[in-house]
Protein backbone atom coordinates (compact mmCIF):
# COMPACT_ATOMS: atom_id res chain seq x y z
CA UNK A 1 0.00 0.00 0.00
CA UNK A 2 3.29 2.36 1.05
CA UNK A 3 4.00 2.22 -2.82
CA UNK A 4 0.41 2.41 -4.22
CA UNK A 5 0.29 6.00 -2.16
CA UNK A 6 3.07 7.39 -3.47
CA UNK A 7 2.95 6.22 -7.18
CA UNK A 8 0.55 7.19 -9.89
CA UNK A 9 0.39 10.66 -9.52
CA UNK A 10 1.59 13.05 -12.23
CA UNK A 11 4.93 12.80 -13.80
CA UNK A 12 4.96 16.27 -14.53
CA UNK A 13 2.99 17.98 -12.07
CA UNK A 14 3.31 21.13 -13.65
CA UNK A 15 2.34 20.86 -17.19
CA UNK A 16 -0.08 17.51 -16.41
CA UNK A 17 -2.03 19.62 -13.98
CA UNK A 18 -2.03 22.84 -16.84
CA UNK A 19 -2.97 20.40 -19.10
CA UNK A 20 -5.58 18.78 -17.39
CA UNK A 21 -6.91 22.30 -16.24
CA UNK A 22 -7.46 23.17 -19.54
CA UNK A 23 -9.39 20.50 -20.59
CA UNK A 24 -11.55 21.07 -17.51
CA UNK A 25 -11.90 24.83 -18.39
CA UNK A 26 -12.77 24.20 -21.85
CA UNK A 27 -15.22 21.75 -20.83
CA UNK A 28 -17.01 23.98 -18.44
CA UNK A 29 -16.89 26.93 -21.01
CA UNK A 30 -18.85 24.54 -23.30
CA UNK A 31 -20.34 22.20 -22.34
CA UNK A 32 -21.35 18.80 -24.47
CA UNK A 33 -17.92 18.86 -25.66
CA UNK A 34 -15.60 16.27 -24.18
CA UNK A 35 -11.95 17.24 -23.92
CA UNK A 36 -9.36 14.72 -24.17
CA UNK A 37 -7.45 13.71 -21.48
CA UNK A 38 -4.79 11.35 -21.13
CA UNK A 39 -4.22 8.90 -18.50
CA UNK A 40 -2.23 11.08 -16.69
CA UNK A 41 -2.34 9.43 -13.15
CA UNK A 42 -2.57 5.76 -12.18
CA UNK A 43 -4.18 5.90 -9.23
CA UNK A 44 -5.45 2.84 -6.77
CA UNK A 45 -9.09 1.22 -7.96
CA UNK A 46 -11.42 2.11 -7.77
CA UNK A 47 -10.66 5.71 -8.54
CA UNK A 48 -9.85 6.02 -12.29
CA UNK A 49 -6.74 7.56 -14.23
CA UNK A 50 -9.21 10.80 -15.51
CA UNK A 51 -10.97 11.22 -12.36
CA UNK A 52 -7.76 10.95 -10.39
CA UNK A 53 -6.04 13.75 -12.38
CA UNK A 54 -9.08 15.99 -12.20
CA UNK A 55 -9.01 15.62 -8.19
CA UNK A 56 -4.76 16.27 -8.45
CA UNK A 57 -5.45 19.14 -10.51
CA UNK A 58 -7.70 20.83 -8.49
CA UNK A 59 -7.63 19.55 -4.83
CA UNK A 60 -4.78 20.71 -2.10
CA UNK A 61 -4.88 21.62 1.69
CA UNK A 62 -7.25 24.24 0.95
CA UNK A 63 -9.86 22.31 -0.25
CA UNK A 64 -12.17 20.13 1.73
CA UNK A 65 -12.65 16.64 -0.39
CA UNK A 66 -15.46 14.61 0.44
CA UNK A 67 -15.64 10.85 -1.13
CA UNK A 68 -18.33 8.56 -2.05
CA UNK A 69 -18.44 5.46 0.20
CA UNK A 70 -16.81 3.39 -2.21
CA UNK A 71 -13.79 5.48 -2.31
CA UNK A 72 -14.08 6.06 1.41
CA UNK A 73 -14.22 2.10 1.66
CA UNK A 74 -10.76 2.11 -0.34
CA UNK A 75 -7.40 2.72 1.79
CA UNK A 76 -5.57 2.67 -0.78
CA UNK A 77 -7.17 5.46 -2.86
CA UNK A 78 -7.82 7.57 0.76
CA UNK A 79 -4.16 7.34 0.83
CA UNK A 80 -3.01 8.19 -2.79
CA UNK A 81 -5.30 11.35 -2.34
CA UNK A 82 -3.93 11.93 0.59
CA UNK A 83 -0.35 11.94 -0.40
CA UNK A 84 -0.52 13.25 -3.92
CA UNK A 85 -2.73 16.59 -3.01
CA UNK A 86 -2.93 16.66 0.51
CA UNK A 87 -6.31 17.61 1.07
CA UNK A 88 -8.66 16.91 4.22
CA UNK A 89 -11.59 15.05 4.08
CA UNK A 90 -15.07 16.88 4.46
CA UNK A 91 -16.91 16.32 7.59
CA UNK A 92 -19.94 16.60 5.62
CA UNK A 93 -21.24 16.91 2.27
CA UNK A 94 -21.86 20.34 2.74
CA UNK A 95 -18.41 21.06 3.87
CA UNK A 96 -17.19 19.55 0.63
CA UNK A 97 -15.29 22.33 -2.13
CA UNK A 98 -15.02 18.87 -4.44
CA UNK A 99 -16.73 15.68 -4.09
CA UNK A 100 -15.13 12.72 -5.74
CA UNK A 101 -17.11 10.07 -7.12
CA UNK A 102 -17.20 6.89 -8.14
CA UNK A 103 -19.87 5.37 -8.44
CA UNK A 104 -22.87 7.63 -9.92
CA UNK A 105 -25.65 5.43 -9.87
CA UNK A 106 -25.66 5.15 -6.02
CA UNK A 107 -24.71 9.26 -5.27
CA UNK A 108 -27.06 10.72 -2.46
CA UNK A 109 -29.11 13.96 -4.11
CA UNK A 110 -27.26 16.73 -5.18
CA UNK A 111 -28.56 19.20 -2.85
CA UNK A 112 -26.88 17.57 0.19
CA UNK A 113 -23.80 19.48 -1.13
CA UNK A 114 -22.79 23.12 -0.26
CA UNK A 115 -24.78 25.28 -2.83
CA UNK A 116 -22.85 28.36 -2.27
CA UNK A 117 -25.21 31.60 -0.62
CA UNK A 118 -27.51 34.01 -2.57
CA UNK A 119 -24.22 36.45 -1.94
CA UNK A 120 -21.46 33.75 -2.70
CA UNK A 121 -22.58 31.27 -4.90
CA UNK A 122 -19.47 30.23 -5.59
CA UNK A 123 -18.77 28.69 -2.41
CA UNK A 124 -20.56 25.46 -3.49
CA UNK A 125 -19.50 22.02 -4.17
CA UNK A 126 -18.09 20.74 -7.72
CA UNK A 127 -18.46 17.04 -8.04
CA UNK A 128 -16.15 15.04 -10.08
CA UNK A 129 -18.48 11.68 -11.71
CA UNK A 130 -16.43 9.32 -12.52
CA UNK A 131 -18.39 8.04 -15.55
CA UNK A 132 -17.66 5.06 -17.67
CA UNK A 133 -19.02 6.61 -20.87
CA UNK A 134 -20.19 9.98 -22.26
CA UNK A 135 -21.49 8.66 -25.20
CA UNK A 136 -23.69 5.36 -24.36
CA UNK A 137 -25.98 6.77 -21.78
CA UNK A 138 -29.66 7.95 -22.42
CA UNK A 139 -29.06 11.28 -24.69
CA UNK A 140 -29.44 14.56 -23.06
CA UNK A 141 -30.39 17.26 -25.13
CA UNK A 142 -27.81 20.55 -23.60
CA UNK A 143 -28.80 24.58 -23.84
CA UNK A 144 -27.74 27.39 -22.22
CA UNK A 145 -24.25 29.55 -21.87
CA UNK A 146 -21.25 27.92 -23.87
CA UNK A 147 -23.23 26.03 -26.29
CA UNK A 148 -24.46 27.89 -29.76
CA UNK A 149 -27.78 26.23 -30.05
CA UNK A 150 -27.93 23.11 -28.27
CA UNK A 151 -25.73 20.12 -26.93
CA UNK A 152 -25.72 16.35 -26.92
CA UNK A 153 -23.92 13.75 -24.37
CA UNK A 154 -25.02 10.86 -23.06
CA UNK A 155 -23.27 10.00 -19.68
CA UNK A 156 -23.48 6.89 -18.00
CA UNK A 157 -24.29 6.12 -15.19
CA UNK A 158 -25.70 9.10 -13.48
CA UNK A 159 -27.06 9.84 -9.89
CA UNK A 160 -30.73 8.40 -9.52
CA UNK A 161 -33.53 11.04 -11.14
CA UNK A 162 -30.76 13.18 -12.57
CA UNK A 163 -32.59 15.01 -14.75
CA UNK A 164 -35.03 16.28 -12.30
CA UNK A 165 -32.27 16.89 -9.63
CA UNK A 166 -30.60 19.07 -12.37
CA UNK A 167 -33.89 20.92 -13.13
CA UNK A 168 -33.98 21.66 -9.62
CA UNK A 169 -30.34 22.91 -9.54
CA UNK A 170 -30.60 25.30 -12.08
CA UNK A 171 -33.65 26.85 -10.38
CA UNK A 172 -31.28 27.53 -7.42
CA UNK A 173 -29.29 29.69 -9.64
CA UNK A 174 -27.05 31.42 -8.84
CA UNK A 175 -26.61 28.83 -6.21
CA UNK A 176 -26.33 25.23 -7.33
CA UNK A 177 -23.49 22.37 -7.97
CA UNK A 178 -21.35 21.87 -11.24
CA UNK A 179 -20.00 19.16 -11.92
CA UNK A 180 -16.76 17.61 -13.99
CA UNK A 181 -17.58 14.24 -15.79
CA UNK A 182 -14.73 12.10 -15.71
CA UNK A 183 -14.88 9.49 -18.42
CA UNK A 184 -12.03 7.15 -19.76
CA UNK A 185 -12.73 9.41 -23.44
CA UNK A 186 -11.98 12.36 -21.43
CA UNK A 187 -13.75 15.32 -19.32
CA UNK A 188 -17.35 16.90 -19.65
CA UNK A 189 -18.65 19.22 -17.87
CA UNK A 190 -22.28 20.24 -16.55
CA UNK A 191 -21.87 24.06 -15.27
CA UNK A 192 -25.05 25.05 -12.51
CA UNK A 193 -26.51 27.19 -16.15
CA UNK A 194 -26.69 24.22 -18.31
CA UNK A 195 -30.42 23.20 -18.97
CA UNK A 196 -30.82 19.50 -19.67
CA UNK A 197 -33.76 17.99 -21.63
CA UNK A 198 -34.09 14.38 -22.27
CA UNK A 199 -34.85 13.50 -25.70
CA UNK A 200 -38.16 12.05 -25.44
CA UNK A 201 -39.35 15.32 -22.97
CA UNK B 1 8.10 16.89 -21.46
CA UNK B 2 11.08 18.77 -23.26
CA UNK B 3 14.24 19.24 -21.93
CA UNK B 4 13.98 23.00 -22.23
CA UNK B 5 10.44 22.77 -20.44
CA UNK B 6 11.72 20.90 -17.13
CA UNK B 7 14.16 23.59 -17.00
CA UNK B 8 11.44 26.13 -16.88
CA UNK B 9 9.65 24.12 -14.37
CA UNK B 10 12.53 24.45 -11.80
CA UNK B 11 11.75 28.29 -11.41
CA UNK B 12 8.10 28.21 -11.50
CA UNK B 13 6.49 27.60 -15.11
CA UNK B 14 4.59 30.96 -15.61
CA UNK B 15 6.11 31.90 -12.32
CA UNK B 16 3.23 31.61 -10.31
CA UNK B 17 3.56 28.83 -7.54
CA UNK B 18 1.09 25.61 -8.13
CA UNK B 19 -0.42 25.88 -4.94
CA UNK B 20 -1.45 30.00 -6.52
CA UNK B 21 -2.60 28.40 -9.57
CA UNK B 22 -4.52 25.85 -8.43
CA UNK B 23 -6.13 28.41 -6.36
CA UNK B 24 -6.54 30.71 -9.03
CA UNK B 25 -8.12 27.84 -11.77
CA UNK B 26 -10.97 26.92 -9.02
CA UNK B 27 -11.61 30.42 -9.18
CA UNK B 28 -11.86 30.65 -13.08
CA UNK B 29 -13.92 27.55 -12.89
CA UNK B 30 -16.44 28.98 -10.85
CA UNK B 31 -16.32 32.15 -12.59
CA UNK B 32 -17.58 30.08 -16.04
CA UNK B 33 -20.30 28.19 -13.94
CA UNK B 34 -21.68 31.97 -12.61
CA UNK B 35 -21.28 34.23 -15.73
CA UNK B 36 -21.04 37.77 -14.49
CA UNK B 37 -20.75 36.91 -11.10
CA UNK B 38 -16.99 38.17 -9.56
CA UNK B 39 -15.45 35.34 -7.52
CA UNK B 40 -13.12 36.59 -4.59
CA UNK B 41 -9.42 35.83 -5.25
CA UNK B 42 -6.37 35.56 -3.10
CA UNK B 43 -4.51 38.03 -5.60
CA UNK B 44 -0.49 37.55 -5.76
CA UNK B 45 2.01 40.25 -6.11
CA UNK B 46 3.28 40.12 -9.10
CA UNK B 47 6.57 41.37 -10.63
CA UNK B 48 5.32 44.53 -12.19
CA UNK B 49 2.82 47.61 -10.36
CA UNK B 50 -1.28 46.87 -10.17
CA UNK B 51 -1.94 49.80 -12.54
CA UNK B 52 0.03 46.92 -15.00
CA UNK B 53 -3.16 44.12 -15.31
CA UNK B 54 -1.68 42.07 -12.55
CA UNK B 55 -5.00 40.35 -12.46
CA UNK B 56 -4.88 39.93 -15.99
CA UNK B 57 -1.41 38.51 -16.03
CA UNK B 58 -2.60 36.00 -13.07
CA UNK B 59 -5.10 34.70 -15.00
CA UNK B 60 -3.10 33.94 -17.92
CA UNK B 61 -0.50 33.04 -15.92
CA UNK B 62 -2.94 30.14 -14.37
CA UNK B 63 -4.15 29.23 -17.89
CA UNK B 64 -1.32 29.17 -19.91
CA UNK B 65 0.45 26.52 -21.11
CA UNK B 66 3.59 25.46 -23.38
CA UNK B 67 1.63 25.00 -26.89
CA UNK B 68 -0.16 27.90 -26.34
CA UNK B 69 0.18 31.31 -28.60
CA UNK B 70 -0.16 34.66 -26.79
CA UNK B 71 -1.17 37.79 -28.04
CA UNK B 72 -0.84 40.71 -25.92
CA UNK B 73 -2.79 43.93 -26.45
CA UNK B 74 -3.02 47.45 -25.15
CA UNK B 75 -5.52 49.97 -26.27
CA UNK B 76 -5.10 47.95 -29.07
CA UNK B 77 -1.68 48.08 -29.94
CA UNK B 78 0.55 45.17 -29.61
CA UNK B 79 3.62 47.02 -29.68
CA UNK B 80 2.95 49.69 -26.36
CA UNK B 81 5.38 49.28 -23.72
CA UNK B 82 2.85 47.56 -21.42
CA UNK B 83 1.84 45.10 -23.87
CA UNK B 84 5.64 44.26 -25.14
CA UNK B 85 6.39 43.95 -21.41
CA UNK B 86 3.62 41.48 -20.20
CA UNK B 87 4.87 39.63 -23.76
CA UNK B 88 7.93 39.60 -22.57
CA UNK B 89 7.29 38.54 -19.45
CA UNK B 90 5.62 35.17 -20.32
CA UNK B 91 7.80 34.29 -23.14
CA UNK B 92 10.88 34.53 -20.54
CA UNK B 93 8.81 32.83 -17.44
CA UNK B 94 6.60 30.18 -19.93
CA UNK B 95 8.83 29.88 -22.83
CA UNK B 96 5.78 30.76 -25.14
CA UNK B 97 5.40 31.42 -28.73
CA UNK B 98 4.33 34.83 -29.15
CA UNK B 99 2.24 36.45 -31.60
CA UNK B 100 0.76 39.74 -32.99
CA UNK B 101 -2.04 38.29 -35.30
CA UNK B 102 -5.51 37.91 -33.55
CA UNK B 103 -6.16 34.99 -35.69
CA UNK B 104 -3.04 33.07 -34.69
CA UNK B 105 -3.46 33.77 -30.81
CA UNK B 106 -4.89 31.08 -28.48
CA UNK B 107 -4.50 33.57 -25.93
CA UNK B 108 -5.63 37.10 -25.87
CA UNK B 109 -4.66 39.49 -23.29
CA UNK B 110 -6.19 42.53 -23.44
CA UNK B 111 -6.26 45.82 -21.89
CA UNK B 112 -9.33 48.16 -22.74
CA UNK B 113 -10.21 46.24 -26.42
CA UNK B 114 -11.68 43.53 -27.40
CA UNK B 115 -10.12 42.53 -31.34
CA UNK B 116 -11.42 43.72 -34.69
CA UNK B 117 -11.46 40.46 -36.23
CA UNK B 118 -13.65 38.03 -34.95
CA UNK B 119 -12.42 35.69 -31.92
CA UNK B 120 -12.94 31.88 -32.71
CA UNK B 121 -14.00 29.00 -30.68
CA UNK B 122 -10.79 27.77 -28.94
CA UNK B 123 -9.58 31.61 -28.22
CA UNK B 124 -9.32 32.79 -24.33
CA UNK B 125 -9.67 36.30 -24.10
CA UNK B 126 -8.13 37.75 -21.27
CA UNK B 127 -9.15 41.19 -19.94
CA UNK B 128 -7.67 43.52 -17.48
CA UNK B 129 -9.26 45.04 -15.12
CA UNK B 130 -9.22 47.92 -12.74
CA UNK B 131 -12.06 48.10 -11.20
CA UNK B 132 -14.43 44.94 -11.88
CA UNK B 133 -17.50 45.78 -9.31
CA UNK B 134 -20.08 48.01 -11.71
CA UNK B 135 -22.04 49.24 -8.94
CA UNK B 136 -18.83 50.47 -6.76
CA UNK B 137 -19.64 54.23 -8.07
CA UNK B 138 -23.17 54.08 -6.50
CA UNK B 139 -22.37 52.04 -3.64
CA UNK B 140 -18.69 52.13 -1.94
CA UNK B 141 -19.57 49.17 0.57
CA UNK B 142 -18.62 46.08 -0.60
CA UNK B 143 -21.04 44.37 1.30
CA UNK B 144 -23.75 46.46 0.00
CA UNK B 145 -22.92 45.94 -3.91
CA UNK B 146 -22.64 42.11 -2.71
CA UNK B 147 -25.94 42.27 -1.62
CA UNK B 148 -27.22 44.43 -4.85
CA UNK B 149 -26.03 41.15 -6.93
CA UNK B 150 -27.68 38.97 -4.12
CA UNK B 151 -31.05 40.20 -5.17
CA UNK B 152 -30.82 41.57 -8.66
CA UNK B 153 -31.02 45.20 -7.40
CA UNK B 154 -30.09 46.94 -10.13
CA UNK B 155 -32.31 50.03 -10.04
CA UNK B 156 -30.10 52.15 -9.09
CA UNK B 157 -27.49 51.40 -11.78
CA UNK B 158 -30.46 52.47 -14.19
CA UNK B 159 -31.31 55.33 -12.20
CA UNK B 160 -27.84 56.57 -12.65
CA UNK B 161 -27.87 56.21 -16.84
CA UNK B 162 -30.98 57.86 -17.16
CA UNK B 163 -29.46 60.33 -15.08
CA UNK B 164 -26.96 60.63 -17.85
CA UNK B 165 -30.35 60.93 -20.46
CA UNK B 166 -31.59 63.92 -18.43
CA UNK B 167 -27.70 65.53 -18.42
CA UNK B 168 -27.12 65.21 -21.81
CA UNK B 169 -30.16 63.96 -23.75
CA UNK B 170 -28.42 60.69 -24.30
CA UNK B 171 -26.74 57.51 -22.29
CA UNK B 172 -23.14 59.78 -22.22
CA UNK B 173 -21.30 56.68 -20.72
CA UNK B 174 -18.61 55.27 -23.56
CA UNK B 175 -16.08 53.61 -21.32
CA UNK B 176 -17.12 50.48 -18.98
CA UNK B 177 -20.92 50.55 -20.18
CA UNK B 178 -22.61 48.04 -17.83
CA UNK B 179 -23.74 44.74 -19.58
CA UNK B 180 -26.05 42.35 -18.19
CA UNK B 181 -24.57 38.85 -18.62
CA UNK B 182 -27.32 36.12 -19.55
CA UNK B 183 -29.99 37.60 -18.47
CA UNK B 184 -28.87 37.41 -14.65
CA UNK B 185 -25.61 39.50 -13.34
CA UNK B 186 -24.90 43.14 -14.37
CA UNK B 187 -21.00 43.02 -15.51
CA UNK B 188 -18.57 45.41 -15.71
CA UNK B 189 -16.86 45.24 -18.82
CA UNK B 190 -13.53 46.62 -18.40
CA UNK B 191 -12.79 50.00 -19.73
CA UNK B 192 -13.16 48.81 -23.04
CA UNK B 193 -15.38 51.41 -25.24
CA UNK B 194 -18.42 50.49 -25.65
CA UNK B 195 -18.00 50.10 -29.24
CA UNK B 196 -16.79 46.79 -28.17
CA UNK B 197 -19.81 45.55 -26.05
CA UNK B 198 -21.30 44.33 -29.11
CA UNK B 199 -18.62 41.92 -29.86
CA UNK B 200 -19.26 40.20 -26.30
CA UNK B 201 -22.10 38.65 -27.02
CA UNK B 202 -22.16 35.21 -27.93
CA UNK B 203 -19.04 35.34 -29.07
CA UNK B 204 -16.92 31.81 -29.54
CA UNK B 205 -14.38 32.79 -27.55
CA UNK B 206 -13.97 32.47 -24.03
CA UNK B 207 -13.68 35.87 -21.96
CA UNK B 208 -11.91 35.85 -18.61
CA UNK B 209 -11.65 38.95 -16.82
CA UNK B 210 -9.04 39.78 -13.91
CA UNK B 211 -9.05 42.31 -11.52
CA UNK B 212 -5.61 41.90 -9.50
CA UNK B 213 -5.87 45.00 -6.96
CA UNK B 214 -9.43 44.08 -6.15
CA UNK B 215 -9.14 40.31 -5.66
CA UNK B 216 -11.52 39.48 -8.38
CA UNK B 217 -11.98 36.83 -11.33
CA UNK B 218 -15.35 36.63 -13.52
CA UNK B 219 -15.97 35.46 -17.25
CA UNK B 220 -17.95 35.03 -19.76
CA UNK B 221 -18.26 31.58 -21.22
CA UNK B 222 -18.70 30.96 -25.45
CA UNK B 223 -22.21 31.86 -26.29
CA UNK B 224 -23.60 33.57 -23.80
CA UNK B 225 -26.12 36.76 -23.94
CA UNK B 226 -24.33 40.11 -23.06
CA UNK B 227 -26.37 42.78 -23.31
CA UNK B 228 -26.10 46.61 -22.76
CA UNK B 229 -27.98 48.27 -20.20
CA UNK B 230 -30.65 50.77 -22.36
CA UNK B 231 -34.06 52.28 -22.27
CA UNK B 232 -36.65 51.32 -24.77
CA UNK B 233 -36.97 54.88 -25.81
CA UNK B 234 -33.08 55.82 -25.52
CA UNK B 235 -31.25 52.32 -27.01
CA UNK B 236 -27.80 51.19 -26.60
CA UNK B 237 -25.71 52.97 -29.63
CA UNK B 238 -21.83 51.89 -30.42
CA UNK B 239 -20.03 54.89 -31.51
CA UNK B 240 -19.58 56.01 -34.68
CA UNK B 241 -17.04 57.56 -36.60
CA UNK B 242 -17.43 59.93 -39.28
CA UNK B 243 -14.91 59.02 -41.38
CA UNK B 244 -12.67 55.92 -42.03
CA UNK B 245 -9.05 55.12 -40.77
CA UNK B 246 -6.64 57.13 -42.45
CA UNK B 247 -4.46 54.45 -43.21
CA UNK B 248 -5.99 51.18 -44.02
CA UNK B 249 -9.44 52.79 -44.95
CA UNK B 250 -11.35 50.50 -42.53
CA UNK B 251 -14.91 51.62 -41.38
CA UNK B 252 -17.11 50.59 -38.94
CA UNK B 253 -13.59 49.69 -36.64
CA UNK B 254 -13.17 51.82 -33.54
CA UNK B 255 -10.44 54.87 -34.36
CA UNK B 256 -7.99 56.38 -32.19
CA UNK B 257 -7.31 60.49 -32.79
CA UNK B 258 -3.03 61.01 -33.10
CA UNK B 259 -2.00 64.11 -33.54
CA UNK B 260 0.34 64.87 -36.13
CA UNK B 261 2.01 68.48 -34.60
CA UNK B 262 1.30 71.06 -32.94
CA UNK B 263 -0.20 73.07 -35.19
CA UNK B 264 -3.83 70.75 -34.45
CA UNK B 265 -2.70 68.25 -37.86
CA UNK B 266 -4.45 64.82 -36.79
CA UNK B 267 -5.69 61.53 -38.12
CA UNK B 268 -8.09 59.01 -37.19
CA UNK B 269 -6.47 55.83 -37.44
CA UNK B 270 -7.67 51.72 -36.20
CA UNK B 271 -6.90 51.27 -32.22
CA UNK B 272 -6.13 47.60 -33.07
CA UNK B 273 -3.00 47.73 -34.91
CA UNK B 274 -2.81 44.23 -36.11
CA UNK B 275 -6.29 44.81 -37.94
CA UNK B 276 -4.85 47.57 -39.51
CA UNK B 277 -1.62 46.13 -40.86
CA UNK B 278 -3.44 43.36 -42.28
CA UNK B 279 -5.72 45.32 -44.28
CA UNK B 280 -2.95 47.31 -45.55
CA UNK B 281 -0.98 43.90 -46.25
CA UNK B 282 -3.84 43.30 -48.38
CA UNK B 283 -4.09 46.32 -50.49
CA UNK B 284 -6.31 49.14 -48.48
CA UNK B 285 -4.98 52.35 -48.21
CA UNK B 286 -6.82 55.33 -46.55
CA UNK B 287 -6.58 58.59 -47.75
CA UNK B 288 -3.06 59.53 -45.34
CA UNK B 289 -1.66 56.43 -46.22
CA UNK B 290 1.91 56.58 -47.28
CA UNK B 291 2.42 55.64 -51.07
CA UNK B 292 4.69 52.70 -50.59
CA UNK B 293 4.62 52.16 -46.76
CA UNK B 294 5.18 48.53 -46.18
CA UNK B 295 4.81 48.61 -42.41
CA UNK B 296 3.22 52.23 -41.14
CA UNK B 297 3.05 52.71 -37.37
CA UNK B 298 1.61 56.07 -36.53
CA UNK B 299 0.40 53.93 -33.31
CA UNK B 300 3.76 52.34 -32.39
CA UNK B 301 4.05 54.50 -29.35
CA UNK B 302 0.35 54.57 -28.32
CA UNK B 303 0.95 56.24 -24.70
CA UNK B 304 -1.21 56.04 -21.74
CA UNK B 305 -5.09 56.45 -21.84
CA UNK B 306 -5.92 59.61 -21.05
CA UNK B 307 -8.56 58.49 -19.05
CA UNK B 308 -7.75 58.22 -15.27
CA UNK B 309 -9.33 55.05 -14.29
CA UNK B 310 -6.69 53.61 -11.63
CA UNK B 311 -5.67 51.24 -13.66
CA UNK B 312 -2.48 52.94 -15.19
CA UNK B 313 -0.90 54.98 -13.09
CA UNK B 314 2.88 54.08 -14.28
CA UNK B 315 3.75 57.30 -15.98
CA UNK B 316 7.94 56.40 -15.48
CA UNK B 317 7.57 53.32 -17.33
CA UNK B 318 5.58 54.55 -20.20
CA UNK B 319 6.78 56.81 -23.15
CA UNK B 320 5.25 59.71 -22.96
CA UNK B 321 4.16 60.17 -26.55
CA UNK B 322 2.68 60.93 -29.11
CA UNK B 323 -0.38 60.10 -27.40
CA UNK B 324 -3.64 59.63 -29.12
CA UNK B 325 -6.73 60.82 -28.18
CA UNK B 326 -9.92 58.64 -27.25
CA UNK B 327 -11.10 58.52 -30.69
CA UNK B 328 -14.53 59.85 -30.15
CA UNK B 329 -14.30 62.38 -33.22
CA UNK B 330 -17.75 63.89 -31.26
CA UNK B 331 -19.02 63.49 -27.81
CA UNK B 332 -15.18 63.40 -26.09
CA UNK B 333 -15.16 64.47 -22.40
CA UNK B 334 -19.25 63.75 -22.34
CA UNK B 335 -18.19 60.49 -20.72
CA UNK B 336 -16.47 62.10 -18.18
CA UNK B 337 -19.53 62.04 -15.62
CA UNK B 338 -19.43 58.40 -15.58
CA UNK B 339 -15.75 58.68 -14.93
CA UNK B 340 -15.75 61.44 -12.29
CA UNK B 341 -18.54 59.76 -10.43
CA UNK B 342 -16.11 56.59 -9.91
CA UNK B 343 -13.16 58.04 -9.00
CA UNK B 344 -15.05 59.60 -6.09
CA UNK B 345 -14.75 56.93 -4.39
ZN1 LIG C 1 -6.64 51.12 -40.17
Amino acid sequence: METQAIDGGFANPVFDAQAVFRAVMDAMARPGTIQPCGGLTVPPAPLSPVAGAVALTFCDNDTPLWLDPALQASAAAKHWLGFHSGSPLAHTPADAQFALVSSPAELIALENFAQGTQEYPDRSTTLILQVTSLSSGENLLLEGPGIEKAAMLAPTPLPRHFVEQWKQNRARFPRGVDVILAAPEGIACLPRTTRIKTMEA
Amino acid sequence: MNIQATDIATYNFAYLDEQTKRMIRRAILKGIAIPGYQVPFASREMPMPYGWGTGGVQVTASIIGPDDILKVIDQGADDTTNAVSIRAFFKKVADVAVTTETEKATIIQTRHRIPEAPLHAGQVLVYQVPIPEPLRFLEPRETETRKMHALEEYGLMHVKLYEDIARHGHIATTYAYPVKVEGRYVMDPSPTPKFDNPKMNMSPALQLFGAGREKRIYAVPPFTKVVSLDFEDHPFEIQKFDQPCALCGAEQVYLDEVILDDKGGHMFVCSDTDHCEKRREDGHRGHMAPENESRASPSSSAGPSPRKDGEEEAPTLTPPSPRPLRGEGKGEGQHQTFEKSREAE
